[in-house]
């Protein structure tokens, strides 16, 4: 058809996994270019992304979209096959919802007990244990969000599914355990053992090793959290 | 059947005028619940036991929460309702429309909230954010009478409501929105001569009264 796709992205962000799940899932073919967030924004980022500055960028055809679960909605109504997102407006709804509420609340607060002064991390581990907890009443005993098939929210909820146990390695900090939260910590089984997803994480060892690398540099004080 | 459609709703909240708006353009007749945020009702907590927050849309008995998932949700349900719909139907600009409404709910919200809340260096420094952020929309609008172009849609809905919060940005910030950002003014202008919004939006000096009751109130504690 003479589309043109491409990602702009970095390797280990969950947001810009959330556009390459998304589009490998529908074996929509794309060039991949790799942003490196933690130096100089390029050029062609800044053009496409002006307002925000962020990958992931995707753009087809020369158009930008932008803003991870945006592009997730446009890549559903683009390529029609293996639709992420349930067909009838309630369920549509409700997917849209939990999506929301990952980047809302979720995200921040899983990833906050991993960066904050020691005097916080109780509070934090708490809130973040929450979330979770909410997250497993959310997938309500269902192999995935999106039922028998990934959807919408189990792409976005992709750090869970796969970051949040590596940080954990590398931290020994356990906020999601298979004692404390049994479906969910099985969730984050089927997810990465499942077809597509599996072949395109982040390898597991080249993350762990980033894990370390950030943590060193935030704990010498080179970045912030 | 307004017993089909019940909003827990509160009248000072912009994300509840969003919903209010989307309702009235599409002709929807609903009931309109006012909840009382410093006691939520049971059927708040029942139905956003996430958030235990307004607004909640309840559509035969199940809630729909999050102010633009209800619109996007109203747009779909209800499609024959206007010959527009809220949404543009090409996905290039509904993904565009979107990413409008959310730059509203991470940048206009968040800084205006600090605008007319904060004070000092806080203010001061959301103050600038508001007025760049307000000037990066008025970009986007353009020369187009909206957000969606030549019909009213899902980009105006998000937006105007935080029209009503113009006085108490202005008063608190010191500063003059349409001095900063004419078209923009013109475009709520344009947005409050339709009866959806105008019936919608409360008046700007109530908005002011209720938001420094709420400051006063956060600053006691």
């Amino acid at each position: 058809m003479g589309e043109e796709v491409k990602v702009f992205g970095f390797w280990s962000s969950p947001y810009t996994l959330r556009a390459v799940l998304a589009l490998r899932l529908k074996g929509v073919p794309y060039e991949y270019v790799e942003e490196n967030v933690l130096g100089n924004k390029s050029p062609l980022l800044l053009k496409y992304n002006p307002i925000h500055k962020k990958v992931p960028v995707l753009l087809h055809n020369g158009k930008p979209i932008v803003e991870s679960l945006v592009i997730l909605e446009y890549i559903d109504e683009i390529w029609k096959s293996k639709p992420i997102l349930p067909k009838h407006p309630y369920d549509k709804a409700m997917a849209r919802f939990w999506a929301k509420f990952f980047d809302d609340k979720c995200m921040p607060a899983v990833w906050k007990p991993f960066w904050c002064p020691e005097d916080e991390r109780e509070k934090a581990v708490e809130e973040a244990c929450q979330c979770l907890k909410t997250l497993e009443t959310a997938l309500n005993g269902k192999r995935f969000f999106g039922g028998e098939e990934i959807g919408l929210v189990d792409i976005a909820a992709n750090f869970v599914g796969f970051f949040l146990r590596t940080m954990q390695e590398v931290t020994g900090l356990e906020l999601l355990s298979a004692e404390k939260f049994p479906h969910l910590f099985k969730w984050t089984d089927e997810f990465v053992n499942h077809s597509v997803v599996k072949e395109n994480l982040p390898p597991r060892d080249k993350q762990l090793e980033f894990n370390r690398v950030i943590i060193a540099k935030y704990e010498a004080g080179e970045i912030k959290a | 059947m307004a017993d089909e459609l019940v909003l827990l709703d509160f009248w000072h909240s912009p994300f509840a005028m969003r919903v209010r708006i989307a309702l009235a353009e599409k002709g929807i007749e609903y009931e309109s619940r006012e909840e009382d945020l410093s006691n939520k009702s049971s059927l708040l907590l029942k139905m956003n036991p996430v958030y235990k927050q307004i607004p909640v849309l309840i559509h035969r008995g199940r809630p729909v929460c999050e102010s633009l998932i209800i619109v996007e949700y109203i747009d779909e349900v209800w499609p024959h309702k206007s010959p527009l719909r809220l949404l543009p139907s090409s996905p290039y600009d509904k993904a565009n429309a979107m990413f409008w409404a959310d730059y509203v709910d991470k940048k206009i919200y968040p800084s205006g909230k600090l605008v007319w809340g904060a004070t000092g260096e806080v203010q001061e420094a959301a103050k600038k954010e508001m007025i760049e952020n307000l000037k990066e929309l008025e970009g986007e609008l353009g020369d187009k009478p909206y957000f969606g172009g030549e019909s009213f849609g899902f980009t105006d809905v998000a937006l105007i409501p935080f029209y009503t919060w113009f006085y108490a940005l202005e008063t608190c910030g010191d500063f003059s929105i349409i001095e900063e950002c004419p078209k923009l003014v013109a475009w709520t202008k344009r947005c409050m001569q339709r009866e959806s919004v105008s019936k919608s939006l409360p008046d700007q000096y109530k908005v002011y009264c209720f938001l420094m009751e709420l400051k006063n109130k956060f600053e006691a504690k």
